[in-house]
C-alpha cells in the first residue's frame, strides 16, 4: 500500500473518447501525434486542478487513437501522484480476458494501486469480426469473459473451459494483483439490464455514461442495479457503487458558452446535425452555460440516481482545441468540483460507501492483518502438478482474497 | 365482458388531413365495432408520424427517442393490436414509415396482431401491401392478418370498386383483426428491466452464467 487515500466520498474526473476530430471553427484536424500528446497534457492537468480520475476509451479504428489504453495510462500514472487512471471502456467482448487480467495487474503495480477499469461491450460493430468474434454474441461474450477475468485475479491456478476461448489448464495470470486485491471493476452499460445484473451479482460498480440518453433510461438501470445488489446480499441498495458520466461546456457568461460551443455541438460526431443544442441539453445532462448552471445540474444528479461515488466528465471531444479544453478543466477543477464535493457531501448517509480506492479494498480484504505478497517458486514449467506456484505468506483467516494460494 | 384492450394506430400520411388518416380512422372505428360485437371493449390511440417526424430522424442520429416519440413507441408496442397505414411512395411504404419501423426494437412487435392499410393515387399500387409491407412485418414476426386494405383516390368517390367496396374491405380486415385480438389474452407489458424477463425465468445471474462459464 504505497498510496494515500486522498479521494474520499466522491471521485471527480474526466473520461475521454480519444476522437481526433476536425475543429469546425478552423478546419484544422490534429495529427495523431498532436492529439495523443494533448491527451497526456489533459490527463496531467486533471490532477493539477484537483480532479481524481482520468479514464480513456478503447477504439480500433480511425478517427480514434486509443487502441492500447494501459500503455497510455501507465505513462499518465508515472507522470502523476494521486490521479486514478481508468478506462471508459475496456472491451470485455473482443479482448482476451487473460490479456486484460495481465495488463491491468501490471498497471495496478506500476501505478501503485491507482488503476481501475470499466468494462463495456463497445459500440463499433466491425471490431467484433476484426477480433474474430460475432457481434450477435456480444452479451454472452461479456458474461463469459468476465467470469474468467474475475477468476484469474482471484485464483492463482485456473482450470477453465468456456465457449469462446481456448481452455486453460493450470494457468496462472501474472503478476498477481497488487497486494492480492484485484483492480476495482465498473460495468458500463447504456441499455442492458443483464449488465446491471452482472455488476450487482459480483458486487462490482455500475457506471452509466449518462451522456447520450435522457436520464430516465439510466435511472431504470441504476435502480435495477441497486435492487439486485441488495438481492445478492451485498448490502442495502444505497450501498451499491455507482458512477455517472456527464458533459459540460462553461464560460463565465452562459451566452458566451452557448455561442462558443454551438459549432462543436452542431458538428459533433455523435449528435451533430441531429437535435438542436437546446433540445439536447434539455434531454440529456449536457450543460452549456455558466459554472453555476453546471453545479446546479450535477448537484441534482443524486436526486435522480441516489448518492453515488464517481462523476466523470467528457470535456475533450468534437474537435475542441487543447487550449479550450485546458480552460474547461480549470473551471471544472477550480469552480465546479469543489462546490459539488460540498453539495454532494451534505446529508450523505453514513451508510453510503466512499468511492473505491486500492487502499480501501486492501483494508476491506485484510483489515489490519498482513497483506499477501506472493513470491514465485523457481519455474518448474507447469502448474498442473504439485502445489502452488508461489511461496506464499500465510493467508489470514477469513480473508476474501488469496485463498487460491493456500489450497 | 372481458378485459379492455388497446388498439394503436400509426398513420404515415403527410398532408393534414390525409387520405391515409381517413383510412386509419375508418379501420380503427371498424375494429372497435367488431371487438364490441365480440364483447370486448377497446380504446384507440392514433398517432400521425408527421407529428414526430423530427424525433424519428433525431432518434436515428442520436440513438435515443425524444420524450414524445418514446411515449408513442411505448404505447404502440404495448398495445393489443396495431393498425398501420402508409401512403405508397415509389412502389413501397413511405420513407418516414420505414424510418419509424427502423427505430423500433426489432423484437418489439413479435406476435402482435397487425392490420395493414395503404393509400395511393391509383389502384395500380394495390399489391404494394403484399410485396412490400407484408414482408416487413413478416421480418418483425408480427402476426399480420391476411386482408390488407388498400384505398386509391377513386375509392373515396364514385370511381372505386363497386363489387368489393372500400367499406367491405375495411369490414373484412377489421373483423380479422378483432378475431386475432379476441383469440389472445390481453397484452401484458414485458418490462425489459424485470429480472424474470431478462433472466429468462431464472432467479439469479447464475442462470446466465451457467450457459457460458465452464467451471
Amino acid at each position: 500500500m504505497s498510496e494515500t487515500d486522498a479521494t474520499g466520498q466522491m471521485q471527480f474526473g474526466l473520461f475521454s473518447v480519444s476522437d481526433i476530430t476536425q475543429d469546425p471553427t478552423t478546419g484544422v484536424t490534429p495529427s495523431e501525434a498532436e492529439r495523443i500528446q494533448a491527451t497526456l497534457t489533459i490527463a496531467k492537468h486533471a490532477e493539477e486542478v484537483g480532479l481524481d480520475v482520468f479514464a480513456i476509451g478503447e477504439h480500433h479504428n480511425p478517427p480514434f487513437w486509443s487502441s492500447s489504453p494501459t500503455t497510455t495510462l501507465a505513462y499518465i500514472a508515472a507522470q502523476t501522484e494521486r490521479l486514478i487512471v481508468s478506462t471508459a471502456t475496456t472491451l470485455i467482448t473482443t479482448n482476451d480476458p487473460v490479456k486484460i487480467a495481465e495488463d491491468f495487474a501490471v498497471l495496478q503495480h506500476v501505478s501503485g494501486g491507482r488503476a481501475d477499469l470499466m468494462l463495456g461491450r463497445g459500440n463499433t460493430g466491425p471490431v467484433y469480426p476484426w477480433f474474430g468474434k460475432d457481434i450477435r454474441q456480444g452479451l454472452p461474450l461479456a458474461i463469459e469473459n468476465y467470469a474468467l477475468l474475475h477468476k484469474l485475479w482471484r485464483e492463482d491456478i485456473v482450470d477453465w473451459e468456456g465457449k469462446f476461448r481456448t481452455p486453460l489448464q493450470g494457468f496462472t495470470s501474472t503478476p498477481r494483483p497488487l497486494d492480492g486485491v484485484p483492480p476495482f471493476v465498473w460495468h458500463g452499460s447504456i441499455r442492458t439490464p443483464e449488465i446491471a445484473e452482472q455488476a450487482a451479482y459480483y458486487g462490482d460498480g455500475f457506471f452509466a455514461n449518462n451522456i447520450f440518453w435522457p436520464a430516465e433510461h439510466y435511472q431504470r438501470l441504476i435502480e435495477l442495479y441497486r435492487q439486485r445488489w441488495a438481492h445478492y446480499g451485498h448490502g442495502d441498495p444505497e450501498t451499491a457503487i455507482v458512477g455517472l458520466g456527464g458533459q459540460a461546456f462553461m464560460r463565465k457568461n452562459s451566452q458566451d458558452a452557448i455561442n462558443e460551443f454551438r459549432p462543436y455541438f452542431d458538428n459533433a460526431p455523435v449528435y451533430g446535425h441531429g437535435p438542436s443544442m437546446e433540445d439536447f441539453t434539455k434531454m440529456t445532462p449536457l450543460t452549456v452555460g455558466s459554472p453555476q448552471q453546471v453545479i446546479d445540474r450535477y448537484a441534482g444528479m443524486r436526486d435522480l440516481f441516489g448518492d453515488y461515488q464517481r462523476q466523470l466528465f467528457l470535456m475533450d471531444h468534437s474537435g475542441l482545441p487543447l487550449k479550450t479544453v485546458l480552460e474547461q478543466i480549470d473551471i471544472l477543477g477550480g469552480e465546479v468540483v469543489p462546490v459539488l464535493r460540498k453539495e454532494l457531501a451534505k446529508n450523505r448517509p453514513a451508510t453510503v460507501p466512499d468511492a473505491p480506492t486500492h487502499a480501501g479494498l486492501v483494508k476491506a480484504a485484510y483489515g489490519d492483518g498482513p497483506v499477501r505478497q506472493p513470491r514465485p517458486n523457481a519455474n518448474r514449467g507447469d502448474n498442473v502438478t504439485g502445489g502452488s506456484p508461489y511461496q506464499d505468506t500465510p493467508t489470514p483467516q477469513g480473508a476474501a482474497f488469496g485463498l487460491g494460494g493456500a489450497r | 365482458m372481458s378485459a379492455a384492450r388497446r388498439v394503436a394506430v400509426v398513420a404515415a400520411g403527410l398532408s393534414t388531413p390525409s387520405s391515409t388518416r381517413m383510412l386509419a380512422d375508418r379501420l380503427s372505428a371498424a375494429v372497435v365495432k367488431h371487438l364490441d360485437e365480440r364483447g370486448i371493449t377497446a380504446s384507440v390511440d392514433t398517432f400521425e408520424l408527421r407529428d414526430v417526424a423530427h424525433d424519428i430522424t433525431n432518434n436515428m442520429l442520436t440513438g435515443f427517442a425524444g420524450a414524445e416519440l418514446e411515449s408513442m413507441i411505448n404505447t404502440v408496442v404495448s398495445a393489443d393490436a396495431l393498425i398501420v397505414v402508409t401512403p405508397i411512395f415509389s412502389t413501397s411504404y413511405s420513407g418516414m414509415f420505414k424510418s419509424f419501423i427502423d427505430v423500433l426494437d426489432k423484437d418489439s412487435l413479435i406476435g402482435k396482431p397487425v392490420l395493414i392499410g395503404a393509400t395511393a393515387g391509383t389502384p395500380r399500387h394495390s399489391l404494394a401491401i403484399d410485396y412490400a409491407i407484408r414482408p416487413l412485418f413478416a421480418y418483425l414476426h408480427a402476426d399480420t392478418v391476411s386482408t390488407g386494405v388498400f384505398a386509391a383516390s377513386d375509392d373515396w368517390g364514385s370511381g372505386g370498386d363497386q363489387v368489393a367496396t372500400l367499406g367491405d374491405r375495411i369490414e373484412k380486415g377489421a373483423a380479422e383483426l378483432a378475431d386475432a385480438v379476441a383469440r389472445r389474452d390481453p397484452a401484458t407489458s414485458s418490462d425489459p428491466f424485470d429480472p424474470a424477463n431478462y433472466l429468462h425465468g431464472g432467479s439469479s445471474f447464475d442462470h446466465l452464467l451457467g450457459g457460458f462459464a465452464g467451471d
